[in-house]
């Protein structure tokens, strides 16, 4: 008990007392820095157990034969490749400052065997994932917007506005306008509608999590929530 | 000695020290700018006058701080001595217990994704305490929880919690550590992998409770897709939309942070909700007073105690 639960929480609450206190104090506002690099140097030691955890259940999900082992081997596969080139610096030429030690050169440059991996099969997937997106938020638009009510009425014809002010679109249909009523004008409404409808409930939702964090801080740092460290909060 | 351990557990103690602290503080800052006087008058460099030991400039952060912190105090020690706060009711939270439930009729897994982000990110340790609570509940349903994690830290506590909640469910049989596993620290591999065992093990019920970015509206298309309950949390307000349109359910910033007293029922986590809450107020209460001010100042340009009132409103609030 004492080492799955005290000593946790002491570390959180001495962690986070001294990181909040380094914040006012001028003669120790580097100490919160070294907390924060002390929480790098076990992130990179846990990277270890990620690693390992990795194998395992890649391993095991190809023994069972589950469903989409096959992806189990290509993880496996990539995950070894990458790690055997990046680890041993296979293909990377010395640095011009060292050109005779082996291993000085730096593997991210594309010329690499593990900065070509990045290269060319990294950054195109990664793109790749990310151009979904086009395409899930119009689905996820064309479900948000459906005028089933007043309120869902009132969304759609903002984002219309919205939608056409940001187009050229915007510009043929109220460009006729005259100058004397131009804040009619979808680009126009556009920027108001952003910048003060949006703005204010913007701000209103940020000064809510502003005080939710500092609220949840403080349940931490003062052991009230003790939760984060399972048994649903039972001490 | 009993009585000191009670009163180091009393919120008024720690309202006491942190009063101290503040008070010692500013009297030492005080001091230290009244011996840089002296100094600067008796040799000149100005540059060097400002050595403090307390950082002036977040004097309205730290009053913030020790206000919010002082009502939350008095809150719940007031809460302790039997006057909990009334909580509204947060639909997402209610569901809680109804979507597990539809998981273990269904025969099919919880998914719970702690963000994408590491144990150094409020939003993860409040998206893990959320796990704590969800697994506890899985377990007392017999349902079965997966949490893939995209950080090696996180997938640690996330077993820590989950573990400490099976057992205090008094289902210790229920912990399957190769549930919760780290796939990678890339976003959008993550996604990938999230995305894949979707479709393929289509979970009953879906949880994204932490810090999200772009692939927020990837997850929940996704689960809507294959019909899972989706309940979301974040404090990412670009996200907030999307979980919005996509999920069932959606914890918006602050009820985000207040989910996990809200589900503890705890009096003194309770009490927490109700110092944030005044904190609240306060902010309205500048922000009112604020507007009022500046705009009257706009107006009446001769009365410059107005704009100096408003400047001080202005700092006041961190501007």
């Amino acid at each position: 008990m004492m080492l799955t639960r005290a000593i946790p929480l002491w570390i959180a609450v001495i962690g986070g007392m001294v990181m909040l206190v380094s914040a006012f104090l001028k003669p120790i506002e580097g100490l919160g820095e070294n907390f924060a690099d002390a929480f790098n140097v076990i992130a990179a030691i846990a990277s270890v157990l990620g690693a390992g955890s990795l194998l395992k259940s890649n391993l095991s999900s190809i023994s069972r034969r589950d469903a989409g082992w096959g992806y189990a081997v290509l993880v496996l596969f990539t995950f070894i490749i990458t790690l055997v080139f990046g680890l041993a610096k296979i293909g990377v030429h010395p640095s011009h400052d060292f050109p005779t030690a082996a291993f000085s050169g730096k593997q991210e440059t594309p010329d690499t065997p593990f900065g070509w991996l990045y290269e060319y099969a990294m950054v195109p997937l990664t793109s790749t994932m990310f151009a979904l997106l086009a395409f899930y938020v119009a689905s996820a638009a064309f479900r948000a917007f459906r005028a089933k009510n007043l309120e869902a009425g009132l969304l759609l014809g903002t984002a219309f506005i919205v939608l056409l002010g940001r187009t050229f679109a915007g510009v043929v249909l109220t460009g006729w306008l005259p100058e004397w009523a131009s804040g009619l004008r979808l680009e126009n409404l556009s920027v108001y509608i952003m910048q003060v409808f949006n703005t204010a409930g913007n701000r209103a939702i940020i000064i809510g999590i502003a005080l939710g964090v500092a609220a949840t801080s403080l349940r931490i740092l003062l052991g009230v929530d003790r939760s984060w460290m399972g048994g649903g909060g039972q001490s | 000695m009993r009585n000191v351990r009670r009163n180091f557990r009393s919120p008024w103690w720690w309202l006491a020290i942190a009063i101290g602290c503040a008070v010692g503080l500013i009297l030492q800052t005080r001091r230290a700018h009244a011996a840089d006087g002296v100094e600067a008058a008796a040799a000149a460099p100005a540059a060097e006058s400002h050595q403090g030991i307390f950082n002036e400039n977040r004097l309205p952060l730290l009053t913030w701080i020790i206000g919010i912190g002082a009502a939350t105090t008095y809150f719940v020690a007031r809460s302790r001595r039997g006057k909990p706060p009334t909580i509204r009711r947060i639909a997402a939270l209610e569901a809680v217990n109804e979507a597990i439930g539809r998981a273990t009729e269904m025969g099919r897994p919880v998914l719970f994704i702690p963000g994408v982000q590491d144990m150094d990110n409020i939003q993860t340790v409040a998206g893990i305490t959320m796990l704590g609570r969800v697994a506890r509940t899985a377990a007392e349903y017999d349902a079965v929880v997966e949490a893939p994690t995209c950080r090696s830290l996180v997938m640690e506590a996330a077993r820590e919690a989950v573990q400490a909640s099976c057992l205090a469910a008094g289902r210790p049989d229920a912990y399957q550590p190769d549930r919760i596993n780290y796939i990678t620290d890339e976003q959008f591999g993550y996604v990938a992998y999230v995305g894949g065992k979707m479709m393929r093990e289509k979970p009953a019920t879906c949880f994204y409770m932490g810090c999200f970015f772009a692939e927020s509206l990837i997850f929940s298309e996704t689960g809507n897709s294959i019909g899972a309950i989706q309940i979301a949390g974040t404090a990412e307000s670009s996200q907030l939309p999307f979980f919005v349109a996509a999920c069932d359910y959606t914890l918006i910033g602050e009820e985000f942070f207040a989910a996990s007293a809200y589900l503890s029922g705890e009096p003194d986590q309770l009490g927490t909700l109700q110092g944030q809450d005044a904190g609240k107020l306060a902010v309205l209460a500048f922000i009112v007073i604020g507007t009022v001010v500046a705009t009257v100042a706009s107006l009446a340009p001769s009365a410059a105690w107005l704009g100096d009132f408003s400047a001080l409103l202005q700092k006041a609030m961190g501007g």
